[in-house]
């Protein structure tokens, strides 16, 4: 006798309607940001209507504050479809901090060393160049032991990391200005001279259209290029790769190369585009967010846009609360956790659809 | 000259956060988990404890030492089972992908942490200038009485406080368990391959929620033992830094064994530490040069564990690999 049915049964969704799926996460969206309304009541004391009111200012307050959410979009956005080829082929980069800090040092490095020596146009070319190839050889050393020797490439990249900061807090002592201050200032105050040129009055423009060329190059390669290809089929099944002739190690070396070097293009942006100094923090753990930007959008560089806009919000908003209500600047990340918790969460409803038990009456029949 | 009787005791004492969370993972792993979040389990079960030990600092009232100890300590067990308990509802229950939720539970938890560690003060309105809870400190370093009676063998050996000595149980505990006992049999099986252990009668999701809430909450014990120990009862933000994500490396080091991982602790304990031990002078660059060394010395054995590519040392089979009984 199968009396004992479960009261619940699950079977996996073949099959879901866009319009369903995209309904879905914008619940959990909406649902965790009720919760993180709440928490932040909680926590504060304070009205939520004022704390989401708060957060909406931190980021469209002001010209300003457009142009910084804007600015922050693009770069998390950058390394984000930095990432997209090598998650596509199951690479998990956590590198992405250390990629791009490298591309920082390489490009800072030229600004300092080579500032008066050539033509500004000459000193911006080289240090693109250097910083494109700093990021691209932080990628490949872990891409050529994980092709010859399968080793572990999350933790080899993560400890990639640490690396890069000990480096660039080795030459930031080396290079520090004033001597004794423990930082290096602005490079080339004076002169500007490797700084990217500001379009019309905004300094930040240049970066954006970069990063907004880069979302079409990525997602016509990603989608109709032979080597995009090759890495669909390499992250679906290696064995199914080898077996119709695509050479495995070649597609994980030429493909992280190709994310290293968009990260050390994120550390250029960083470097000459907005910040033109150069920090241990100066990524600001953009590599593991970026993780995320990317996970979250199922590696669609278009709905990126969407993924790193919410994240961006979500911190600057933080923020917001954080200063306004004299609160500490963690309080983003504890947000952005609660708010990642439900979207990660959210993917089960749509991969699965939960079956109740029928009424004992139906059974019967 | 180098100072091996004060090297060691510090490297021991660095190596203690490090034991805890690689032995918390180990048993995390081979239930086929891969908690990435265990850097934020660990900031989560330190801040829970400072929380704890806080509230009663400032309670006014007489401090019991017993009393003082067992409330950070239940508080912070609390604390890293609720972020065990997160990781495996969305992970077994819900089947989504371990590496991100693990990224979002080490944002989440360092958040945590550094959040209630710069606004404690403020929310609860006490009227301290910073978190220094030397008193809870004294009481978990209390130490054996004799260690110090018995020169440098004392200093060595016997100058720890008792998280420590538990952490070098635990981990042979863990490792006796999962390699002698039944429940460690089960344990493995469910982490090599879910499936058979379910048709073998294996409750498979009792058993990655029992290993995985367990091995977070030894783990935030690793982050309670340097808070309260190592740094004398002084939170300050950051100071904990990427000791999680070594916790994970050392677990490809020690190959799945919290017993090896005792000294594979203390060595990179003191590998931690070496930069202050090494000479340099007034050359502070190189010094932020030696600190690099731990990462890559974990990068050398990551290499080297991949070289070795034997059956026996191989990660369990189902890691990182959702269970879903119906598909097949």
């Amino acid at each position: 006798m199968n009396k004992k049915t479960p009261l619940i049964h699950i079977t996996k969704r073949t099959d879901i309607p866009v319009s369903r799926s995209i309904l879905i996460r914008l619940a959990a969206v909406i649902i965790a940001l009720l919760v993180c309304g709440l928490i932040t009541t909680i926590v504060t004391g304070l009205n939520p209507l004022e704390v989401y009111a708060s957060m909406i200012k931190g980021s469209f307050g002001t010209k300003r504050k457009v142009w910084t959410l804007l600015q922050n979009i693009s770069m998390l956005l950058c390394i984000g479809l930095a990432l997209v080829p090598a998650f596509r082929m199951r690479f998990w980069n956590l590198g992405g901090d250390g990629q791009a800090l490298m591309g920082c040092l390489a490009a800072s490095a030229c600004m300092i060393l080579l500032n008066g020596k050539v033509s500004n146009a000459a000193l911006i070319a080289i240090e693109s160049v250097a910083a494109i190839a700093a990021g691209a050889v932080w990628a490949l050393i872990p891409a050529l032991f994980k092709a010859k020797w399968n080793t572990n490439e999350t933790l080899f990249t993560l400890m990639m990391n640490y690396v890069a900061t000990q480096i660039v807090a080795y030459f930031i002592i080396v290079w520090e200005s004033p001597k004794g201050s423990g930082s290096i200032g602005i490079i080339n105050q004076r002169t500007e001279a490797g700084w990217f040129p500001a379009i019309g009055t905004n300094k930040y423009l240049l970066n954006i259209l970069i990063v907004t060329a880069l979302t079409l190059i990525i997602f016509v390669y990603m989608k109709y290029s032979k080597h995009g290809y090759e890495i669909a089929v390499v992250g679906e099944s290696e064995r199914t790769a080898r077996y119709i002739g695509i050479k495995v190690e070649k597609v994980i070396i030429r493909t992280m190369i190709l994310s290293g070097a968009l990260c050390g293009l994120a550390g250029l942006l960083l470097c000459a585009g907005t910040n033109h100094t150069l920090t241990t923090t100066i990524v600001d753990g953009r590599g593991f967010t970026a993780v995320m930007v990317a996970w979250l959008a199922k590696f669609d560089p278009f709905v990126m846009i969407i993924t790193s806009f919410l994240l961006v919000f979500l911190g600057r908003g933080a923020n917001e609360i954080a200063t306004s209500f004299s609160l500490n600047k963690a309080f983003g990340d504890i947000l952005t956790g609660i708010i990642l918790f439900f979207i990660i969460g959210c993917e089960f409803f749509i991969n699965y659809k939960i079956n109740f038990r029928k009424s004992e009456g139906k059974e019967a029949r | 000259m180098f100072d091996i009787v004060s090297f060691i005791p510090r490297a021991i004492a660095q190596s203690i956060p490090l034991l805890l969370g690689s032995t918390g993972e180990i048993i995390t792993e081979k239930s086929g988990n891969l908690n990435l979040g265990t850097a934020g389990v660990m900031y989560v079960g330190g801040m829970c404890g400072v929380i704890g030990a806080f509230s009663y600092e400032t309670s006014g009232k007489p401090m019991n030492g017993l009393l003082s100890v067992l409330i950070p300590v239940v508080c912070c067990l609390l604390g890293s089972l609720i972020m065990g308990l997160i990781y495996c509802f969305l992970t077994v229950t819900l089947r989504a992908n371990q590496n991100v939720t693990g990224l979002a539970l080490t944002t989440f938890g360092v958040g945590f942490g550094n959040f209630f560690g710069g606004s404690l003060i403020k929310l609860s309105g006490a009227e301290v200038p910073s978190i220094i809870l030397t008193n809870t400190s004294n009481f978990f370093r209390t130490k054996l009485p004799f260690a110090d009676s018995l020169g440098w063998f004392g200093q060595i050996f016997c100058s720890y406080s008792f998280l420590a000595y538990a952490a070098i149980i635990i981990a042979i505990i863990a490792g006796r368990t999962l390699r002698k006992t039944r429940v460690g049999l089960h344990l493995r099986a469910v982490g090599e391959s879910p499936a058979t252990a379910d048709a073998a009668g294996i409750n498979v999701i009792r058993y990655k929620y029992t290993a995985t809430c367990l091995g977070s909450m030894i783990a935030g014990l690793g982050g309670l033992y340097y808070v309260m120990d190592y740094a004398n009862g002084i939170w300050s933000n950051d100071a904990f830094g990427d000791r999680g994500w070594l916790a994970i490396a050392l677990v490809i080091f020690t190959l799945w064994n919290p017993t090896t991982s005792i000294f594979a602790s203390i060595l990179f304990g003191g590998l931690y530490i070496l930069y202050i031990f090494i000479p340099t002078g007034t050359n502070l660059a190189n010094k932020e040069l030696y600190k690099m060394i731990p990462y890559v010395v974990t990068i050398i054995v990551l290499i080297i564990t991949s070289l070795r590519n034997k059956r026996e040392n191989q990660p369990p089979e189902g890691l990182g690999l959702p269970y879903f009984r119906e598909d097949r």
